[in-house]
């Protein structure tokens, strides 16, 4: 609608004369725009589009940087998983480490998300002022000053570390994200609940829980998004516990193989196509 | 009875959450804070928390090139950033129609691979000898000794790239919201479409400049990912004098405090911001 507004058709004619000129400059303008974001969109895509085309390269030596012949042997599974067997490791603890983290946060956040949109309490500000920092604060702050926590604590580092810093900093992208969906409920559902005769267990999971479901999962998924791509944090807190983009940074300086190439453009496509699916699902749904 | 639970309900569902928190973010920053006061060093020990404010000094007299770069490389990154965000972000709220979304998607496809791929792929496209220098050296187009990768541009091109999402949605959500009606109020009032825009698109859109300046400029400012990667050995960030000191020097105390002054520039410039905006909108902001 705004769209036809900006256009001018909907707009009540002016005089005469004037309005083809003007038009015509607003029309150029708009293809201005349409190409910068299609030049935008293109330089985004730009280091994608090189991951999946470099996975089909053949290269001579250990850099995978110019192209030297089309190939497909890099996507033989067995030699995707079985040349480099400690990323394929690697792999494999990004999705347990993500799966167990969002799980966390999701269920941790979920419950702090309803305590500050349902209830007024002391200590409220203190929260919310924590959750801030929590979100605000550099990554390379929050990894470091965890990793001298468990030295000093004498934690051996490792898989446990990086989940519990994980669904540190997942919880309140979780909390905030379903505080707003609570902040949007109306109180008198659920007093018709209690009126009705249902408990506090019964009103929250018959009716709470189904209203604020879609915050819910869409705080899962944007945890589940910044577990599996975490670096910084992770580095700092994983001691030798390798998930995948440390794997790919420490490899980084000796060349990458091919394989990184094709582990990549599998991820990006089911992610992609689960993104897709999602959101026909979501629209026919609304 | 029934007064006391309901009372007592919203700390037992903050419990578990405010635990998590408290152990894993709070008590780290403070024992990092006491860290940065001690002296001494990893082999002879360190001194008592809170008797030496001498990191803080060390931190800025010995580092003030990298803490300068991070401000640069960081603020420049985001007025490109903006720049380059506004005229996608106006044209998909106004110009979108149906495909709005599909817009937004293609916008977000990045985030599909990997924050360390990414970059490391763009270390390899513009690499010296690469696909792209490297043909253009081929057709003598570039002198043979011309390189991108190991400069300060390459940093903040790189920063660009990775936060410009971060941009784009945020000023995309302002535009969004901004309601037709009061454009044709200008339009009818005799605007021409200059004084529409810079009197009433762009103030209502402020708020959505404000959330991506700070959405990027708090992760470019610390990351050192991007100055390692594409700026080398001479392009270093304060985040990699963070790195550095923690695992390569092991000065602990330095690292803290150099790690709690990063923290708390940020955080008093964040706090000034939030109260500018009101509190809520950074929040929601920072969680779209």
């Amino acid at each position: 609608m705004s769209a036809a507004i900006l256009d001018g058709d909907t707009a009540p004619a002016p005089a005469a004369g004037r309005r083809p000129r003007v038009r015509q400059r607003k029309r150029r303008g708009e293809r201005i725009l349409h190409w910068i974001t299609w030049a935008l969109i293109i330089w985004l895509a730009l280091p994608i589009a090189f991951v999946i085309m470099f996975s089909f390269n053949n290269p001579h030596g250990r850099y995978n940087i110019t192209w030297s012949g089309f190939t497909l042997k890099y996507w033989n599974p067995s030699r995707l998983f079985g040349q480099y067997p400690d990323l394929t490791t690697a792999l494999e603890h990004s999705f347990e480490v993500a799966v167990i983290a969002t799980i966390g946060a999701t269920v941790l956040g979920t419950l702090v998300g309803l305590a500050l949109g349902k209830y007024r309490f002391r200590g409220q500000g203190a929260t919310n002022l924590v959750q801030f920092a929590c979100i605000a604060a550099p990554e390379v702050v929050l990894g470091s000053s965890l990793a001298t926590f468990f030295l000093q604590a004498r934690f051996q580092m490792g898989e446990l570390t990086v989940i519990a810093a994980h669904i540190m900093f997942c919880l309140s992208f979780v909390a905030i994200t379903v505080r707003a969906r609570v902040l949007t409920l109306d109180p008198a559902v659920e007093e018709a609940a209690k009126d009705l005769g249902a408990g506090p267990w019964e009103t929250f999971r018959l009716v709470t829980l189904p209203m604020i479901m879609p915050g819910v999962i869409a705080g899962a998924l944007l945890a589940f998004a910044l577990s599996i791509d975490d670096f910084i944090t992770t580095e700092f807190t994983s001691g030798s516990f390798q998930t995948y983009p440390l794997w790919i940074w420490s490899a980084s300086r000796q060349g990458l193989p091919p394989q990184v190439n094709v582990m990549g453009s599998i991820i990006f496509l089911i992610g992609v196509i689960f993104a897709i699916v999602y959101s026909i699902f979501s629209r026919r749904r609304a | 009875m029934r007064g006391t639970r309901t009372k007592l309900t919203p700390y037992l569902l903050m419990l578990p959450g405010g635990l998590w928190l408290a152990v894993f973010f709070v008590v780290p920053i403070i024992l990092m804070i006491g860290l940065s006061t001690m002296s001494g060093n990893i082999i002879s020990g360190f001194g008592d928390p809170f008797h030496h404010f001498g990191n803080y000094i060390d931190g800025f007299t010995q580092y003030g090139h990298q803490w300068l770069n991070s401000a640069i490389y960081a603020g420049l990154g985001c007025l490109i950033s903006i720049v380059l965000s506004y005229p996608i972000a106006y044209w998909i709220a106004f110009y979108g129609g149906a495909r709005k979304s599909t817009y937004l998607f293609l916008i977000l496809l990045p985030f599909f691979v990997s924050f360390v791929l990414r970059t490391v792929a763009w270390n390899y496209i513009l690499s010296d000898q690469g696909i792209v220098l490297g043909r253009l050296k081929h057709w003598h187009l570039l002198s043979q000794n011309f390189h991108i990768i190991g400069t300060a541009p390459a940093v903040i091109g790189g920063i660009v790239y990775n936060y410009l999402p971060f941009m784009i949605l945020p000023i995309y959500v302002a535009l969004e919201r901004v309601d037709p009606r009061v454009i044709e109020a200008g339009r009818d009032l005799y605007a021409n479409a200059a004084t529409v825009f810079t009197k009433v698109v762009l103030p209502l859109s402020l708020p959505g400049v404000f959330a991506g300046v700070l959405l990027n400029f708090v992760p470019a400012a610390s990351d050192y990912v991007n100055a390692q990667v594409l700026g080398g050995t001479g392009n270093n960030m304060i985040g990699n004098v963070i790195y550095n000191q923690y695992f390569i020097v092991q000065n602990y105390p330095l690292q803290a405090s150099l790690s709690f002054s990063l923290m708390g520039i940020l955080l008093i410039g964040i706090f000034i911001y939030a109260r500018a905006l009101g509190t809520e909108d950074v929040l929601e902001a920072a969680a779209a």
